[in-house]
């Protein structure tokens, strides 16, 4: 069984450490906040200017001052701060945040992501990804592992335009996870969902990746 | 000198002029100067450069601005929530051009501030990247981005005095700070104009040189996507 988008995301939640700075992109990443572990304390950064995220309000408590990047009311905790824009990307930027874990259409083998436009389709915008895989300490892709024709979205080299390039350090998808340390420049694969198999999964990649 | 004006209308008297550029603050729905907006359509203005991270929803926000054709390009991060803005763009009547989220923030502070052009990581090897200057710091890669000004930036506030020092509420600070600074004209609504002293020096987000004329302005403060738990017993 390939893992599903929740099991993905508590996969995706074990990479997390005591004291890191998260940011959560929009979709299936938005779903590790569900299973940060217990004893781990991690401060969640919301692009549009906060720190400290908080759960989604009750009924009849949303403020519509008070929203994530994904426009979403949510709640302040009591070691939030509100705070810019511009002093929000320069915490991203300026690599002030341990982690971002983001979607992904494509990842290339070299650590190139692409998630933000597809030619010929409308664009909508990159808002603040590139920022992020460009200033954030370590990335984390979070996408399926093929697209809906069973063709593999990890591939030797990006084909839609890029977002990022050389950035992204491990790879979680419904078939397994892969990490790429610093120095390295190949994907290694980690481990793989239950009952997955090695060949199941080298059919489905295109990346050349280290399979040992 | 107090730069309390009456009301949105009367606070844009003068300052507006076809081809124009503003930035508009808020991020989505969130801080936006809904009654500024308006009154900036009111003036039937026309080929405005509109600098905002988002684009509004149909018929509220920005939005108000498209429909009513005013706005001849839009410099911004993400517009995906808005219809007529995609159809207007896929018709070829409207320009667009994508800023990554933090390097329009950086552009709206640098122009503020006095800073004509400055170097970043954001967009290297990407199609943002495309006939911009680079250049190697430490052995890497940087582009080179510049500031932005606007003619008239309309920001909201939470509370704010006759000074013009501001103070934002939560998430609604966003880019209204920064939009605030780089303005030739700035003008802000607020949700309470309260009496200049009674606003702690400690606590101000936006001193009042930043901004020209203010009004006070009931908002509706339209939620985008209201999300909200359960409650457990």
């Amino acid at each position: 069984m390939s893992w599903t988008r929740d099991q993905m995301a508590a996969r995706a939640a074990q990479e997390l450490q005591d004291g890191y700075y998260v940011n959560l992109g929009i979709g299936i990443p938005t779903l590790v906040a569900n299973h940060i572990p217990d004893g781990v304390d991690v401060t969640l950064q919301s692009e549009n200017g906060m720190l400290g995220m908080g759960p989604f309000p009750f009924e009849g408590e949303e403020n519509p001052d008070l929203i994530n990047a994904g426009k979403q009311t949510i709640t302040t905790l009591p070691k939030s701060s509100f705070f810019d824009s511009a002093t929000s990307f320069a915490m991203i930027r300026g690599g002030h945040i341990d982690l971002s874990i983001l979607g992904a259409m494509e990842v290339a083998e070299n650590g190139d992501i692409a998630n933000w436009m597809i030619p010929g389709k409308m664009v909508k915008g990159m808002g603040g990804a590139m920022d992020l895989v460009a200033g954030v300490k370590r990335c984390i892709a979070l996408f399926d592992h093929t697209n809906k024709r069973g063709e593999s979205k990890f591939l030797k080299a990006c084909t839609l335009p890029l977002t990022g390039q050389n950035c992204i350090s491990m790879v979680i998808t419904d078939l397994g996870v892969f990490t790429r340390d610093e120095g390295q420049k190949r994907f290694r694969m980690l481990e793989l969902a239950p009952d997955v198999t090695l060949d199941e999964v080298k059919s489905k990649t295109e990346a050349d990746v280290v399979w040992d | 000198m107090s730069k309390v004006y009456k009301n949105a209308s009367d606070a844009l008297a003068g300052l507006t002029f076809d081809g124009m550029t503003v930035m508009s603050g808020g991020f989505g729905l969130c801080g936006i100067a809904e009654n500024l907006i308006a009154a900036l359509r009111d003036t039937k203005v026309k080929d405005i450069t509109c600098i905002s991270n988002n684009a509004g929803v149909d018929g509220f926000g920005l939005g108000q601005l498209l429909e009513t054709r005013q706005i001849k390009k839009m410099i911004s991060s993400y517009v995906g929530e808005n219809k007529e803005f995609e159809r207007q763009f896929l018709g070829g009547e409207l320009e667009l051009e994508f800023n990554p989220q933090g390097t329009l923030a950086e552009r709206i502070r640098a122009g503020g501030a006095g800073i004509p052009g400055f170097y970043v990581k954001t967009g290297v090897g990407t199609a943002i990247a495309e006939g911009k200057p680079t250049r190697d710091f430490d052995g890497e890669d940087y582009i080179m981005e510049t500031g932005l000004k606007a003619d008239l930036s309309i920001i909201k506030a939470w509370k704010g005095d006759a000074q013009g020092n501001l103070i934002f509420n939560s998430t609604a600070r966003n880019f209204n700070a920064p939009m605030a600074t780089a303005g030739k004209v700035t003008v802000v609504e607020v949700d309470e104009i309260v009496p200049v002293g009674s606003l702690d020096p400690n606590h101000i987000h936006t001193p009042g040189i930043f901004v020209q004329r203010i009004i006070e302005a009931k908002c509706e403060k339209r939620i985008e996507n209201r999300t909200v738990r359960e409650k457990t017993t």
